[in-house]
């Protein structure tokens, strides 16, 4: 446990040393704002905060590979990847580490968007319950992206190729569930087939969270995404770990 | 210490590492010499437990490196080529987090940082960020990290590299000094290096061992310096 623990402490560490983190944090503050006010936030006229999540997903697209590509890219390319295996630190516990350290890093990011639910709570009288249900699920899918960048990463020493191979896995799973589409899928697939690429998108599980409603084919969606992405990186990176 | 037995190890087409046997005592000194791509640090990642033999094994301090890799790299330092380290670290900061994962904790620590900063002769550094040290302090960092928990086996893949002639002094030095209670692997390109710190001596060539015995016995056998016995055992055996 203690290892886990070093490489999750180090690798968070590390980003707030270097300009990553303030860079991330205030990019992604600023979007998330902007998003949620074009979205029309005011002309809703609702004390909720629907506008801000619903723009999440495509925020985090671009967002999150881009905190998940140097996880092992950069380790790979300059070298200290055979440092940190060599000491007494087993790769699941490496890649359990960083992805458990960036993920906490998205979740201070999540955090920071405070202001806006102080703002709505300002403003009117909105459903509690349903904002922490929203952050809930946005933390799972960020979890989630953060796994499948996670894995690229692995794949490529390169940091540009992992962030654009996981940007395009990422959005391939959030359009796979949008209204256009599952119809112009639904226009020539059976419909079994178009629910199943609905059921496979980060979307439709994402929003039925934010409903409020807490059910288990949505956590489980998460929990089986994250696993596995995450299972799967940290095989391929015992088999490319020297290369 | 070491027991290596017929490690082979190949990469695509290449076989870097085909059929290696040796052993290191306590007290010895194991020069690893051969030429650029002879399979050197191959045989040392295999060592640390970085990569995995294709066939054959080794132990270490009585851990198989199959089997127990966590204990093995527990009970060795490894210096890897070139020192890789979180560059964007401080010196400090860096040897913190491998006493972390070395379970290192409280006073422990604070001992063995103690002892490892003025021996390894960093503490003019040691609050600087790791990418803006010189070549020649970013080996030592390597090797202050390696050295940290006093482990019984130390395998060092060139530490002299890229050192000014002071500081590979120094580092020789220290590897004399550490020797008595140690197994120490160094593999080298330097011939004097050998001599200077080297019990034992192992020619390795398209991964396969050519020589094993010690420097004096070499140049009594071939009546030339060290550098003339490297070159006529390496190309003979390539011709």
């Amino acid at each position: 446990m203690h290892s886990f623990w070093a490489v999750f402490k180090r690798e968070l560490k590390s980003y707030f040393t270097t300009p990553l983190a303030y860079v991330f944090l205030v990019i992604f503050l600023f979007f998330s704002g902007y998003l949620t006010f074009k979205q029309g936030f005011y002309e809703m006229r609702q004390a909720d905060m629907r506008a801000f999540f619903i723009s999440l997903p495509l925020l985090f697209v671009f967002m999150v590979p881009a905190t998940a590509m140097r996880l092992w890219a950069e380790e790979r390319k300059v070298g200290s990847i055979e440092l940190l295996l060599t000491l007494p630190i087993t790769v699941t516990q490496a890649v359990l580490g960083k992805f458990f350290a960036a993920w906490l890093f998205l979740a201070i990011a999540l955090a920071l968007t405070f202001p806006m639910a102080i703002t709505v709570c300002y403003l009117g009288d909105p459903d509690v319950g349903l904002i922490i249900t929203g952050y809930l699920g946005s933390l799972l899918m960020a979890g989630g992206f953060l796994a499948i960048g996670c894995f690229f990463s692995v794949v490529s020493k390169s940091q540009v190729i992992s962030f654009v191979l996981s940007v395009v896995a990422c959005a391939v799973l959030v359009f796979a569930g949008m209204p256009t589409t599952l119809n112009f899928a639904s226009t020539f697939l059976p419909a079994g087939l178009v629910s199943a690429i609905e059921n496979m998108s980060f979307q439709t599980h994402f929003e039925s969270i934010q409903k409020g409603v807490l059910e288990f084919k949505d956590l489980s969606y998460f929990v089986l995404l994250i696993v596995g992405w995450v299972a799967a990186g940290s095989i391929v990176l015992n088999e490319t770990k020297a290369g | 210490m070491i027991e290596v037995k017929e490690l082979r190890r190949s990469f695509g087409p290449i076989v870097a590492v085909d059929g290696v046997s040796f052993s290191v005592e306590k007290g010895d000194v194991l020069g690893f010499l051969g030429p650029n791509g002879a399979g050197k640090t191959t045989v040392m990642r295999i060592l640390a437990c970085f990569l995995t033999p294709d066939s054959g094994t080794a132990s270490v301090c009585g851990y198989d490196i199959l089997k127990k890799p966590v204990q093995v790299r527990r009970s060795l330092g490894y210096l890897a080529e070139n020192a890789p380290a979180y560059n964007e670290m401080t010196v400090g900061a860096f040897l913190n987090f491998v006493c972390d994962a070395r379970q290192i904790t409280g006073s422990k620590r604070k001992q063995s940082l103690d002892r490892i900063v003025p021996m390894c002769a960093i503490e003019s550094v040691y609050h600087q960020t790791i990418e803006t040290l010189s070549k020649g302090y970013q080996r030592r960092v390597g090797l202050a990290q390696a050295l940290i928990h006093d482990p019984d086996v130390l395998i060092l893949d060139e530490p002299t590299d890229g050192l000014d002639p002071n500081q590979k002094y120094e580092v020789r030095k220290l590897i004399n000094k550490m020797a008595k209670d140690k197994s120490i692997i160094v593999s080298t390109h330097i011939l004097e290096e050998v001599e200077a710190v080297c019990s034992r001596m192992i020619i390795i060539s398209r991964g396969r061992i050519l020589v094993d015995s010690t420097p004096e016995k070499l140049k009594e056998k071939y009546r030339c310096s060290l550098d003339e016995v490297f070159r006529k055992i390496t190309r003979a055996k390539v011709a």
